[in-house]
């Protein structure tokens, strides 16, 4: 069987996330990138398939700039056996759905039995490319499982819904994205360090993709993988009208306790209305 | 006036979701409202009178068997027919878990644009504007569509606003669904609703715990201050990670996004995740026993000290000005 996991990098949740007022864009330079964790769980849920059937070939793919090589060669440390980085100055802000347009082009090239990815980005948060990538390959999609069971020709898992979980099926091939909830991600181990520097990491041009969507202006273009809203925002043709930073909070009053500090927290609350 | 199409999910049971008031409000601000639905069975009379009452000027009502039994293509399919039948000048979503997975689906079918997790929109010269609230509501970006449908999702509470109630005029067709592309639902496992408790998402008040409550026993003490404001309950990661609480509690960067006018956190140290989620509401209080927890940068009222204390406390303080 051969899995395709798209990985993503984005900017470090623990650190400040900063977007150009300019331009509406991400700033890249503000903070360091690290694999999406969302993302190392979707590898997780491959590796434990490739853990109970040695013969299951795991390929990590991720579209985004040159520095995005070192969000797959983190998967392959983990046990993945191959990587596709999909790389092209044509594709420099790229938006969601052009973003999807281009995975599924690579994904038609590659091949796959099932493809595993995030339900949604830690920059973005659009949870969209996954079921853009579905509605191209004409494929059902199990999105937002929290548990997922892959055999040989089928996937079952349970879907987090709004109101409670709902137990899904679907036939292989089929597109499954993870939520938070899956099994937490392995930590690579000094073998598969070493390993990783040899396995190989193929690059796929927008002309090896050969799709002519691609090349579209219906996709839209100036736009930035990985900012949601603002990418979104430029999927079809879209635009950003107008970016504003919000003033940061003040710290208020603190008080330690000793023993009044319900009172007095009781009548700020009646004080500000807000019982 | 032109056509806004709403995508309105009804739960497996039957009930019309709690996102239909905000959608049919933001379909109002940008034209007429259109409710589409996708049923196994046909709507009953109060689902209309429901529907009308939240604002829809028509009722799109395509009945499939799919409906219920394959996951969200049948609402794809509902759309894109509404969608060529009516002209719309936009369509609006929830930003749900469902909601997000048609409109990706729809804007690849019909080549519009996708504007995802807004949290208001307006028309301005014939334009649809988004406005969304990004990283945490740092920055605030105002997005539109120059060519194709403006597609648009909304996050769940953000919007206020109640549309005018109208008498709507219901068209129904029946729908075959091709089902080659779908998931099959196997079952449905509802989690126990809390009745009495407000919805986390848009509730104006929110007490949230964190690790520092220990366990799920001690955990009840934030759902006892909760109930003391009639607030809604929410969670650190940590605390859902804990079992402490369910996911959909959980607040943050990778849970719900909260703007209410009082949040309180308990025994939450305030990591950068988790205020993203709750940093842009109106007043902050934090109880937590390190005074140099990251949460009181944020906070507008502040206790250092310890909730198992100063909670029970506080609950006393509340009652008693109630009774
Ligand atoms: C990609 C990513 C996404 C994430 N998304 C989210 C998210 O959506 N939401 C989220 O919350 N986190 C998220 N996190 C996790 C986040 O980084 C923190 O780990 C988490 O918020 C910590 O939860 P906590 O404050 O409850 O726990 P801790 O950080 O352990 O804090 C517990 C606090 O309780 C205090 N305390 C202990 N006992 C008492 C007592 N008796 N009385 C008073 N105070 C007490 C302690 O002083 C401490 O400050 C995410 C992390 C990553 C990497
Ligand atoms: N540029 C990308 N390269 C590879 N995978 C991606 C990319 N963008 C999104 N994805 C996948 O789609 C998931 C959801 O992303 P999003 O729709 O942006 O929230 C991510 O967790 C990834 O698995």
């Amino acid at each position: 069987m051969k899995i395709v996991v798209l990985v993503k990098q984005v900017p470090d949740t623990a650190e400040e996330r900063k977007l150009d007022l300019t331009t509406g864009l991400l700033d890249r330079d503000a903070g360091d990138s690290v694999v999406d964790e969302i993302n190392e769980r979707a590898l997780e849920v491959a590796l434990r398939v490739k853990d109970a059937n040695k013969s299951t070939e795991v390929v990590v793919m991720t579209m985004g700039p040159d520095g995005a090589t070192q969000a797959l060669r983190k998967a392959l440390s983990m046990g993945a056996d191959s990587g596709v980085h999909i790389l092209d100055d044509s594709l420099a802000g790229a938006d969601t759905k052009r973003t999807a347009a281009a995975l599924a082009a690579g994904l038609k090239v590659t091949g796959f039995d099932i493809v595993l990815a995030g339900n949604e980005s830690t920059d973005g948060r659009g949870g969209v490319v996954p079921a853009m990538v579905a509605e191209h390959l004409a494929l059902p999609l199990l999105g937002s499982l929290v548990s997922a069971e892959i055999t040989e020709g089928a996937v079952r898992g349970v879907r987090q819904g709004e109101g409670g979980t709902l137990n899904v099926h679907a036939a292989l091939p089929a597109i499954v994205t993870v939520t938070e909830s899956s099994a937490e991600a392995r930590f690579p181990n000094f073998k598969g360090i070493l390993t990783a520097k040899r396995k190989p990491v193929t690059t796929l041009s927008v002309a090896d993709l050969g799709s002519a969507d691609l090349g579209s202006a219906e996709l839209g273009g100036a736009g930035l993988t990985g900012f949601g809203p603002g990418a979104d925002a430029r999927v079809g043709s879209t635009v950003i009208v107008s970016t504003t930073e919000r003033t940061a909070r003040a710290a208020g009053r603190k008080i330690v306790d000793d023993g009044t500090a319900a009172t007095e927290l009781a009548e700020f609350l009646v004080a500000n209305r807000l019982v | 006036m032109s056509n806004v199409l709403a995508l309105v999910e009804m739960s497996h049971r039957g009930e019309i979701a709690g996102s239909t008031r905000g959608l049919l409000a933001a379909a109002a601000k940008l034209g007429t409202p259109v409710a589409v639905v996708a049923t196994a069975t046909a709507l009953t009379d109060d689902d209309v009178a429901r529907l009308g009452g939240l604002g829809a000027a028509q009722i799109y009502a395509a009945v499939t068997a799919a409906a219920g039994a394959v996951l969200v293509i049948p609402a794809l399919e509902a759309l894109s027919e509404a969608v060529r039948a009516l002209q719309p000048s936009a369509v609006v979503l929830a930003n749900s878990v469902d909601g997000r997975e048609v409109a990706a689906r729809l804007a690849v079918r019909t080549g519009g644009g996708l504007l995802a997790d807004a949290v208001d929109v307006r028309a301005d010269a014939g334009k649809v504007v988004a406005l969304h609230s990004v990283f945490g509501g740092a920055y605030t970006v105002e997005s539109a569509v120059d060519v194709g449908l403006p597609i648009i999702t909304l996050r769940s509470g953000a919007i206020d606003d109640h549309a005018p109630a109208a008498t709507p005029e219901v068209s129904a067709v029946s729908l075959t669904v091709e089902q080659g592309n779908a998931a099959v639902i196997d079952g449905f496992n509802d989690e126990a609703a809390i009745l009495a408790r407000p919805e986390l998402r848009g509730a104006a008040t929110v007490v949230s715990g964190g690790r520092g409550l220990g366990s799920a026993q001690n955990f009840v003490l934030v759902e006892q201050l909760a109930d003391a404001l009639g607030a809604a309950v929410g969670a650190s990661r940590a605390a859902v990670d804990a079992g402490f609480i369910g996911h959909t509690a959980q607040v943050g960067q990778t849970g719900a996004s909260v703007s209410p006018h009082l949040y309180i956190a308990l025994g939450i140290s305030g990591a950068i995740q988790h205020r993203a989620g709750m940093q842009t509401a109106k007043t902050i209080v934090a109880i937590n026993k390190d005074g140099d927890a990251p949460i009181f940068d944020v906070a507008d009222f502040g206790i250092v000290g310890d909730v198992f204390t100063v909670v029970p406390k506080l609950i006393d303080a509340l009652n008693a000005r109630t009774s």
